[in-house]
């Protein structure tokens, strides 16, 4: 009794001593109470029936509803397997190439190139997304674009429309992503690359090991808990499609294959005139919460796995 | 005899790894002009002439060498303002995410800070689960944002990721010069003023430039929370010109004939790419350097 007393004075004696601190969180975390957690406690409506008129706490209960009319409704498998299409299909064809550019990138011996190869790769990753799809709708425009003017002297004459294409548009949206931020990903492995000691290239050098077998032996398990967190940070974010890209990407054509959950919300919510809050919201809280569920999961399996984790 | 066998062994070795540097050199100059040849297109696009565009002619080098898409870029008042409203973003939203990052790192990176891990967890937490769009959106109404210029400043005044790039930071900054300074009866606040900022230059020019790059990119807080023309950011504009089509040479130049028209609308589009990306790639060297520096800040971690 006297002890916790006791200690609970030193507590104070400290928290008062530091008041210097807490004043400068007080701007930081009354942000963080405004604009990240008075949202969450929105997120309510996605179990009411929202009425502006009646508004967030006066609006009706309605339980699970928005849920069950989102997986009863013709758009949810769409916007489901859309989302985890292009987050796997991003996943598969976007991991292996940065490590294998990284890999090549630190065998070339001449240091100009590979500076040069390091300014242009890592460029696209610093333009922004509307100008990225601006770039992808000039390149592919069938009358002008310079994958037409390609097309038509290597191939033929009919130049397809990739861009209004619902079979074309995973490739479009994966591809670009791809050619955007290869080069910056790279980055990473290049540090742990850097940070391998020459004395275990010397020692394998005079084994007689190539250059090839260096690379196998030495550089590749020098970046596998690299490559093991990044991959573990991609699995969590595997249904966190984001918005921007997609909806930029969109059209009447390719719609069947672009629809999104992300995108889908903000149709349903906020574009043609005032739409359904509580249902968009419940279709958002779904996401995030397999979101928030995937992060857990892949966490808890790493700190099983390799001992590295997030938290 | 012994030498000999050396002597071969280092030239088969050398054969060998010649094939592979050889390999490797193709392979990475290959990817490097899948990146570089369409960004050449675009330049070379821009600085040609609205005919030779419009009937795709220009493949990496200007064709009828002219300026006409860039005049125009610049005489369009809409694209005019847009430019300055997104400087205007970028400078002040700056200002504010550098105070509000600085001001939540220095506290969490100190030792000894009763709370410290509860504070720690309300920002995690948030990189974990968001309210989503609609309950923002909803927020922004109740505080009267919407179409006001602060919506483009407050929501994102403190990137969580940024922030604790910065904390780590702060932390290599040893303990022992805050005791010392202590001693000497110096305050948390003259410590932060007069020892972590002058100390933390570097970190300081990371987080400029990761924030200002991405109010210059950003486009979905505007795209949800303005529709005053008066107010848009220079990615809205062209999203409307390059994507949707919404404006088109007709609104940018008059009296022309139809097909001066068309090539106009297709040249503007390339200028304008290189327009608004122009303080990205003048500024790219130090872009690169300090972004790269982040990486190696939040990798520190690791």
């Amino acid at each position: 009794m006297f002890q916790t007393r006791g200690s609970r004075k030193t507590l104070a004696i400290r928290v008062r001593r530091c008041w210097q601190l807490y004043l400068f969180l007080l701007l930081p975390v009354a942000y963080l109470i405004v604009f990240k957690y008075v949202p969450m406690v929105g997120i309510q409506i996605a179990f009411r029936q929202y009425a502006p008129r009646l508004g967030i706490w006066g609006s009706k209960w309605v339980g699970l509803a928005q849920f069950e009319k989102f997986f009863n409704s013709y758009q949810f498998e769409r916007v489901f397997f859309n989302t985890l299409k292009l987050s796997m299909y991003s996943l598969v064809a976007g991991f292996p190439l940065p490590i294998l550019l990284a890999l090549c990138l630190n065998s070339v011996r001449n240091k100009r190139y590979r500076s040069a190869v390091e300014n242009i790769t890592y460029m696209p990753y610093f333009i922004s997304t509307v100008v990225i799809v601006g770039i992808i709708n000039q390149v592919f425009n069938t009358r002008i674009g310079l994958f037409s003017m390609a097309y038509r002297v290597l191939i033929g004459p009919e130049v397809p429309d990739l861009l209004a294409s619902a079979t074309a548009f995973p490739h479009m949206y994966v591809w670009s992503g791809i050619w955007q931020s290869t080069g910056w990903g790279t980055v990473i492995y290049m540090a742990a690359l850097a940070g391998v000691d020459p004395e275990q290239h010397e020692a394998a050098l005079i084994d007689g090991a190539s250059r090839f077998q260096r690379l196998l032996h030495v550089d590749l398990p020098a970046i596998l808990p690299t490559i093991t967190i990044t991959l573990i940070l991609r699995c969590g974010q595997l249904m966190g499609i984001g918005f921007d890209k997609v909806y930029l990407m969109q059209n009447d054509l390719n719609l069947r294959a672009s629809e999104v959950i992300s995108t889908y919300v903000y149709k349903v919510g906020l574009s043609a005139g005032g739409g359904d809050f509580s249902y968009a919201t419940a279709i958002g809280l779904f996401n995030s919460v397999i979101n928030l569920a995937m992060i857990v999961l892949v966490n808890f399996i790493s700190r099983r796995v390799s001992d590295t984790s997030l938290w | 005899m012994r030498r000999n066998g050396h002597g071969a062994q280092a030239i088969r070795a050398t054969r060998e790894d010649r094939f592979f540097y050889l390999v490797v050199n193709i392979f990475v100059g290959i990817f490097t002009l899948i990146i570089l040849i369409p960004l050449i297109n675009i330049v070379a696009s821009s600085f040609s002439s609205p005919s030779a565009v419009s009937s795709g002619k220009v493949l990496l080098w200007p064709v009828d060498l002219s300026l006409a898409g860039y005049e125009a870029v610049f005489e369009n008042k809409l694209i005019g303002t847009a430019y300055l409203n997104t400087f205007f973003y970028t400078v002040a939203g700056t200002l504010i995410n550098i105070s509000m990052t600085m001001f939540a790192a220095y506290p969490l990176a100190r030792r000894n800070v009763p709370f410290k891990g509860v504070f720690m967890f309300l920002f995690t937490f948030t990189m974990l689960f968001s309210g989503g769009t609609i309950p923002n959106y909803m927020l922004m109404i109740d505080l009267g944002l919407i179409n006001s210029r602060w919506a483009m400043l407050l929501p994102g005044a403190i990137s969580v990721y940024n922030m604790i790039i910065a904390r780590t930071f702060i932390q290599s900054i040893p303990e022992e010069l805050y005791e010392a300074a202590s001693i000497d009866g110096c305050s948390d606040f003259r410590y932060f003023f007069t020892m972590v900022i002058p100390l933390s230059v570097t970190l300081l020019s990371v987080l400029t430039l990761y924030y200002a790059v991405g109010h210059w990119n950003a486009y979905f807080d505007a795209f949800l929370y303005l529709s005053d023309r008066n107010l848009y950011p220079l990615q809205i504009v062209l999203r409307e010109i390059l994507i949707a089509n919404t404006i088109n040479a007709n609104e940018v130049v008059d009296d022309l004939t139809m097909s001066a028209k068309q090539g106009m609308a297709d040249l503007i589009k390339y200028s304008l790419i290189i327009v608004s990306s122009l303080p990205v790639l003048v500024l790219y060297p130090f872009v690169k350097k300090y972004f790269l520096k982040g990486v190696m800040i939040g990798a520190l971690k690791g």
